[in-house]
């Protein structure tokens, strides 16, 4: 839950680094098995078949099936969906209103940004999962709650990023020559403060939907997120750890699911300067 | 110095208004009865249920006008008096007492456990950068960045309790039980302060005054010492303030994932049991947590690099 500590260490470099690569690459094929692989894949991820109880990989069911008979393979797919979608939609709820917010808050000042920095700081007094575990509280297992707690916390980082960074952009000479010479607001927006600010929210989104991917899994693996039925990878782990004996592959395959996802994005955003 | 403070108990006073306003209005909004869900944990669903929510609804007062019942938590709270358990039917503050003790071990563990294995990990790696020990402690901080912590706890506990079978999976008492928690959050932010540490060492070794403290014939030890380390450390030390958010998120997550009977866990049994006045107190401590090692870094952070103190 915490995105703005990834960045702190990191300078932007230019160039299009080995391990950016990699990880745009990792999140086309999970990306491509995410979207693709609930339509592909025909079977239920919660039809139950008792007699295949934990069924070996390689079998009937290509990555085996869980204790209730559940195909391994539709669940994982269905997961990835949940889990690429959830964080796709949170980061969006999170940084349009989070960039809208912070380039009128640089752009005006006053008691609007006044407000502004007064409700950031009431955000960030608490830990974010803390206070998406208190809005969980309301109604344990949906995921209204859990969207809400989730981008409630990181539009803080959007607005703030885009607000300092737009105020600088600002402050330069530059676009003073620029509005002297007659340009309107709208063109300085898009000729000179997008171009800067554009690049440094493309991290800040990959990390926030790693975030928002640990965070889901996470709230269902301690069972306040999202409830079992749901092919949820967080809650599928914790399902088939009982089982970890007789299965032990089927355990670990929804962990390195969602390790993948997360360094996926970790590796697009931040490239070689971890 | 004072502005620190100042901000700190601003910060101490949010945390704790806002952590009593949802609570609540979540005890308002809650769907269904809750006297009839707490009546059915202590005495089981049986046919005689109605009569026992009925009992206890007046014994806790959830009867009462919702204004009344306002007033009354906010006051409380003013009195540091967070009220009785829905479930248990004890203080909250004396549950909280042990919880507290129990989860401050495990967080002080953590943060120990972290800081022997980050800043040196770090320090290799920065001595020479592009080294074999930097591009491996790269790898490291990679891979353990990207695995969530609950996912790294059974990982460590499948591989240590189940398969060698050296520590206990779960439990409270001993150091035994504490160390595969604290090593799971351990682990997970020396992956963060092991970078951090390399970047700092990395920058005092190019600066001007380490290179002039050799020049004027210092030992390579002394330089180090006197000259590189508390230099280096300051980013280290005040990233650590970042750190408290892992450190209180996985506090929880780690807690629940060990049954290690701490704060955090029992937050998250709170919220599953609908006891609102337990979720309101482990919310406020770990806030409060949270508040204390944000202060404690900033004392830190100005005792290492007294011109912070001068700027503000």
């Amino acid at each position: 839950m915490s995105t703005i500590d990834n960045m702190t260490s990191t300078r932007a470099r230019t160039g299009v680094g080995t391990a950016r690569l990699a990880g745009a690459g990792l999140l086309i094929l999970l990306g491509g098995f995410a979207l693709l692989g609930p339509l592909v894949i025909s079977s239920d991820p919660s039809a139950q078949d008792l007699g295949a109880s934990l069924a070996p990989i390689g079998g009937d069911y290509l990555l085996g099936a869980d204790h209730y008979g559940r195909s391994l393979l539709a669940r994982l797919a269905h997961g990835a969906r949940l889990s690429f979608g959830m964080a796709f939609l949170t980061m969006l709820a999170a940084a349009v209103p989070g960039i809208l917010l912070g380039l009128a808050a640089a752009w005006k000042g006053g008691w609007a940004e006044r407000m502004l920095e007064f409700v950031a700081t009431v955000v960030l007094a608490l830990p974010g999962l803390m206070l998406v575990l208190l809005l969980l509280a309301f109604s344990p297992g949906d995921y209204g709650p859990l969207f809400l707690g989730l981008s409630l916390t990181l539009w803080v980082e959007f607005y703030r990023l885009t607000k300092a960074t737009t105020r600088t952009v600002l402050a330069q000479p530059h676009i003073e020559a620029a509005r002297m010479l007659g340009f309107g607001s709208r063109y300085i927006l898009v000729h000179y403060v997008l171009p800067v600010i554009g690049p440094m929210i493309a991290t800040l989104s990959a990390f926030a939907m790693a975030t928002a991917i640990i965070a889901v899994s996470t709230l269902s693996a301690i069972s306040v997120g999202l409830q079992p039925p749901t092919p949820e990878l967080g809650s599928m782990i914790v399902e088939l750890l009982p089982y970890f004996a007789e299965a032990p592959v089927h355990v670990l395959l929804p962990a390195v699911l969602i390790f993948l996802l997360v360094l996926g994005l970790q590796l697009l955003a931040q490239g070689d300067r971890a | 110095m004072k502005n620190f403070l100042v901000a700190r108990l601003l910060q101490a006073g949010i945390v704790s208004v806002a952590v009593g306003a949802l609570c609540f209005i979540l005890m308002r909004v809650l769907p269904g009865d809750a006297a009839m869900r707490i009546a059915a944990g202590r005495y089981g669903p049986d046919a005689r249920i109605a009569d026992a929510a009925e009992k206890v609804r007046l014994e806790l007062g959830l009867d009462r006008p919702i204004a009344m019942q306002f007033l009354e938590w906010l006051g409380s709270l003013a009195r540091f008096d967070l009220g009785h358990s829905l479930v248990t039917g004890r203080a909250v503050a004396h549950e909280l007492q042990v919880q507290l003790g129990a989860s401050v071990w495990l967080a002080a563990a953590a943060l120990v456990l972290s800081l022997l294995i980050g800043p040196i990990v770090g320090l290799f790696g920065g001595l020479k950068p592009g080294g074999a020990a930097d591009r491996l402690g790269l790898m490291g901080a990679v891979i353990f960045r990207a695995i969530p912590p609950f996912v790294l706890g059974l990982i460590l506990m499948l591989v240590f309790s189940r398969q060698l079978g050296w520590l206990p999976p779960a439990g409270f008492g001993s150091p035994r039980e504490i160390l595969l928690p604290a090593l799971t959050l351990a682990l997970g932010l020396a992956a963060m302060s092991s970078r951090v540490t390399r970047n700092a060492v990395a920058a005092v070794a190019q600066a001007p005054y380490f290179a002039f403290a050799r020049y004027k014939g210092l030992s390579e030890p002394i330089v180090v010492r006197r000259h590189g380390l508390r230099n280096a450390a300051i980013p280290v030390v005040s990233y650590l303030g970042l750190q408290a958010i892992y450190l209180i998120e996985g506090v929880v997550v780690v807690e629940s994932l060990f049954a290690y009977p701490g704060i955090g866990h029992a937050l998250v049994h709170a919220i599953v049991e609908r006891d609102i006045p337990m979720v309101q107190g482990t919310a406020l401590m770990m806030g409060l947590m949270f508040v204390a090692i944000g202060a404690a870094v900033d004392l830190l952070t100005l005792w290492l690099d007294p011109r912070t103190g001068k700027t503000v």
